[in-house]
């Protein structure tokens, strides 16, 4: 009975709720579709040239003229030609590009561990007008200086030619000097929030400071080591201006020179290589970024952009 | 600041690092410590006798540092900071002073040296006194391409001038001397052989004997002069005096100018004051094109960040709804652009937008007829960074707001909604407000970065097209930080290393504007005093 009761009662709210679940419906529909025609949109802008290059480094014809999207004879040729070429040693400059990011970054995180460490462990005079140089020192890229640099560079070279100009030696030390403030200052961070009775009862068991910076903390604070260490490696791979500045060599060129000279050289007629090499040169830092993306959300990275 | 006690085991707990051999340490650090300073003494002897001031200071200071910290146990934490801090003494501040010294000297083209360089070259320069002796010649050479010259005066006498040394009388009796002839030339004179006709390399008319002050040199097939110094620098009244004239050359702005105005070059770098900078104001050939390229740097800085937040901003807020499938693939897959490094984006970019076979520009001319010229045209060429930095920047603003969206608490919203305001009211009034407190800070270092982004510029058209009608190179793309490379490094009328750290200081002084900005708009600087 009252099952009825309520049955009639509410039959007009039923078709109502029924009505209001239909637009509902069509609105979410309708909803979904702008937006998924957005993203198409903005799919085809992000994507269009990656894959035109991917489409040329496959395509044998090698020339910017009548390229197609889907290439009529695809094969490696471009990449075999790339990878064995005299002229430009692309091979070369990548293993130059690595070799160089990882040095620098590996020795960055090193040395800007040390002074986080310190900054975060110890209580001394001067403390605070160290903290603010360092801070005020990562503000101002070292790219604003880079006629000093060079010219400090060049003279370094005049008594250490290892150091000097047309060494990786000398790129080395930019890249590390360039590093430092912001490296410190992002480390020193993760490491105040490593709770002080972890080392300090390490200290009363007789640790030394070396002993509980190398077995205590360094083990605690690697996500911030990784993430330092993989943004330095990046932000060396990607760098243009100082490795044009300061290397004149092909055989000492990084990616980065090497592939801007290439494509000064003979732009329309090796298309295809040149595709091949950008394809080849983005990928590993493709991977790393995609790997990192949670990190740049998480805002760890703050600050660093890249263009 | 002190070692933690050592061998603390009271209490029964067994230390976990015992010092042993803590002499053994001592010993080791010092022994180290020695050979550091042994090295960068003999590099500072050196850089103290070039006089190469700037650097030298640097490297003691750096040294006297590192003695400091390691010998005395006060200074222990600054044992942890030395390599950091020698790295940033040495590349960080050391750059930065001396681009302010540079600004106010004239170290350019014509004066690239330091004074005591430019005076050696300009003293080892030679001229042939009208009453030089004259020398019959004849060719030696050793066996490993050594060559000399023996000379005969007219009066007999023998003189032997190799290369690189310098030239010593001979008398016959001179136990070197083998087969001495009726001219007075021996057969061989030590390791030396005397050259036939068929023997003598070629060019050897051409070289010098001898050492400064005193060379000799071939005049004619028979004679060799003996040549002066010609120059010889007065300290007291720095001025170069020609030994040939007497000309006194005095010391002008760094290069030496005789009063008829006449100069001897190389020229070397000396302070001049104000004078780059008041180039930069007084001269309208120089102000017109900076001022130009100081308007498009904050363009350029401005509207990258502006197009790529809103694009940014309006995918996240399209990719944010849970009932959009797959979000985590589709937010990696608008990644990619952000994620391949800048210098290959913009190259790929630069045969993308090729005039005559790029295929964007195929596929305009195939739908309107007529395409842009995106590197010969002044505004296109802008047009055509801001695409490609569009391209390049949009997914790390996209990825900020994401993360930044996540943060604003879902109950404001339907808080709102129950007040009955709209879709837009409700963005207006609590999602953009808050989205900009978290956001805003990276949007302004966003901008600063691109206030200097060198990459994309010179990579796109090397800051080109450019400016027609100026006395310095400078291009419609050109960003103040290009324009300083093109001023010190690719300017056709040579390097100006002074004007160009004139026109940085330009830029030290706006990017710390720029982050005094930010910090008094977030009110970061509190939060860096706190975490100092």
């Amino acid at each position: 009975m009252s099952s009825v009761h309520v049955s009639t009662t509410s039959s007009p709210d039923v078709e109502a709720s029924r009505k209001y679940t239909a637009a509902r419906k069509r609105r979410h529909a309708l909803d979904l579709t702008l937006r998924l025609i957005v993203i198409g949109i903005a799919m085809i802008f992000a994507l269009f040239p990656v894959i035109w290059i991917a489409s040329a480094s496959v395509n044998p014809n090698n020339s910017l003229v009548g390229q197609r999207l889907v290439p009529e004879h695809a094969s490696l040729a471009n990449y075999n030609e790339l990878l064995h070429s005299d002229v430009h040693p692309f091979l070369r400059w990548m293993w130059n590009s690595f070799k160089l990011a990882s040095i620098s970054s590996v020795l960055s995180v090193l040395v800007s561990a040390l002074s986080a460490y310190a900054f975060s462990r110890f209580r001394f005079r001067g403390r605070r007008s160290m903290l603010l140089t360092v801070f005020l020192v990562q503000i101002f890229p070292n790219s604003l200086s880079m006629v000093a640099t060079f010219l400090l560079i060049q003279q370094i070279g005049e008594y250490i030619p290892s150091l000097g100009l047309n060494s990786h030696g000398g790129l080395i030390l930019v890249y590390l000097g360039g590093a430092m403030g912001i490296n410190t200052w992002l480390m020193k961070g993760y490491f105040d929030s490593i709770p002080r009775e972890l080392d300090e009862s390490a200290m009363i068991d007789g640790a030394s400071h070396w002993y509980t910076f190398w077995r205590i903390i360094m083990p605690l604070v690697r996500p911030v080591l990784a993430v330092v260490g993989v943004l330095s490696f990046v932000g060396t791979y990607g760098d243009y201006l100082f490795a044009l500045l300061l290397v004149k060599d092909k055989d000492l060129y990084t990616l980065a020179v090497g592939m801007s000279i290439f494509i000064g050289d003979q732009f329309s007629q090796k298309w295809g290589v040149f595709a091949a090499g950008a394809l080849l040169g983005a990928i590993p830092i493709v991977i790393i970024y995609l790997l990192l993306q949670d990190f740049i959300v998480s805002g760890l990275t703050q600050g660093a952009v890249k263009g | 600041m002190k070692l933690a006690p050592q061998g603390s085991a009271r209490g029964g707990v067994k230390p976990l690092a015992p010092f042993s051999g803590r002499v053994s340490k001592i010993a080791l650090r010092l022994v180290a410590l020695a050979i550091l300073d042994a090295f960068a003494l003999m590099f500072l002897t050196r850089l103290w006798a070039d006089e190469v001031w700037f650097l030298a200071v640097s490297v003691s200071v750096i040294t006297l540092g590192l003695n400091v910290f390691f010998l005395s146990d006060r200074f222990y934490p600054f044992r942890w900071f030395s390599p950091g801090l020698a790295l940033i003494i040495l590349m960080v501040a050391y750059p930065i002073v001396y681009t302010l010294y540079i600004s106010f000297t004239n170290y350019r083209d014509g004066n690239l040296l330091r004074q005591n360089q430019a005076i050696a070259q300009i003293e080892n320069r030679q001229y042939l006194p009208s009453d030089a002796p004259l020398y019959g010649w004849t060719a030696f050479g050793t066996e490993d391409g050594h060559y000399a010259l023996w000379l005969v005066a007219d009066d007999g006498s023998m003189v032997f001038a190799p290369e690189d040394d310098a030239a010593r009388v001979v008398t016959a009796d001179d136990p070197q001397i083998a087969e001495l002839d009726e001219d007075n030339i021996p057969e061989r004179f030590g390791d030396y052989e005397r050259l036939s006709v068929f023997t003598v390399p070629s060019g050897f008319e051409t070289r010098t004997f001898g050492k400064p002050p005193e060379t000799i040199k071939i005049e004619t097939q028979y004679k060799a002069g003996q040549y002066r110094q010609q120059y010889v620098y007065d300290a007291a009244q720095e001025a170069m005096i020609d030994q040939a004239t007497g000309v006194v050359y005095t010391a002008k702005r760094g290069t030496f100018t005789a009063p008829d105005g006449s100069t001897l070059s190389p020229g070397y770098y000396v302070p001049i004051g104000l004078d780059n900078f008041k180039r930069l104001v007084t001269s309208d050939a120089i102000r017109g094109p900076f001022l130009r390229v100081f308007m498009w740097t904050f363009a350029h800085a401005i509207l990258t960040v502006l197009i790529t937040f809103l694009f940014g901003l309006g995918l996240a807020l399209v990719l944010n709804d849970p009932i959009v499938p797959a979000r985590r693939v589709l937010r990696s897959m608008l990644l990619i652009p952000y994620a391949i490094p800048g210098f290959i984006s913009v190259l790929v970019w630069r045969g993308l937008l090729r005039p005559e076979f790029g295929v964007v520009n195929r596929m305009l001319e195939d739908v309107f007829g007529w395409a842009p010229s995106w590197f010969a045209d002044p505004v296109w060429a802008k047009l055509g960074i801001l695409l490609v930095q569009l391209w390049l920047g949009f997914p790390y603003m996209m990825l900020i707001c994401m993360g930044a969206l996540q943060t604003i608490p879902p109950e404001l919203h339907e808080a709102a909604k129950v007040d009955g305001a709209n879709t837009w009211q409700r963005f207006r009034n609590i999602t953009l407000p808050l989205l900009l407190v978290t956001v805003g800070p990276l949007l302004i270092a966003a901008f600063a970065y691109n206030f200097n982004n060198f990459t994309v510029i010179r990579l796109y058209n090397q800051g080109g097209p450019p400016i027609p009608g100026t006395t310095t190179p400078a291009g419609h793309t050109d960003i103040l930080l290009t324009y300083t490379y093109r001023l010190a490094f690719a300017g056709q009328r040579g390097a100006d290393y002074s004007f160009a750290t004139a026109i940085t200081l330009v830029i030290f002084v706006l990017v710390a504007a720029i982050t005094l900005f930010n910090f008094r708009f977030t009110g970061g600087w509190e939060e860096v005093s706190e975490s100092v």
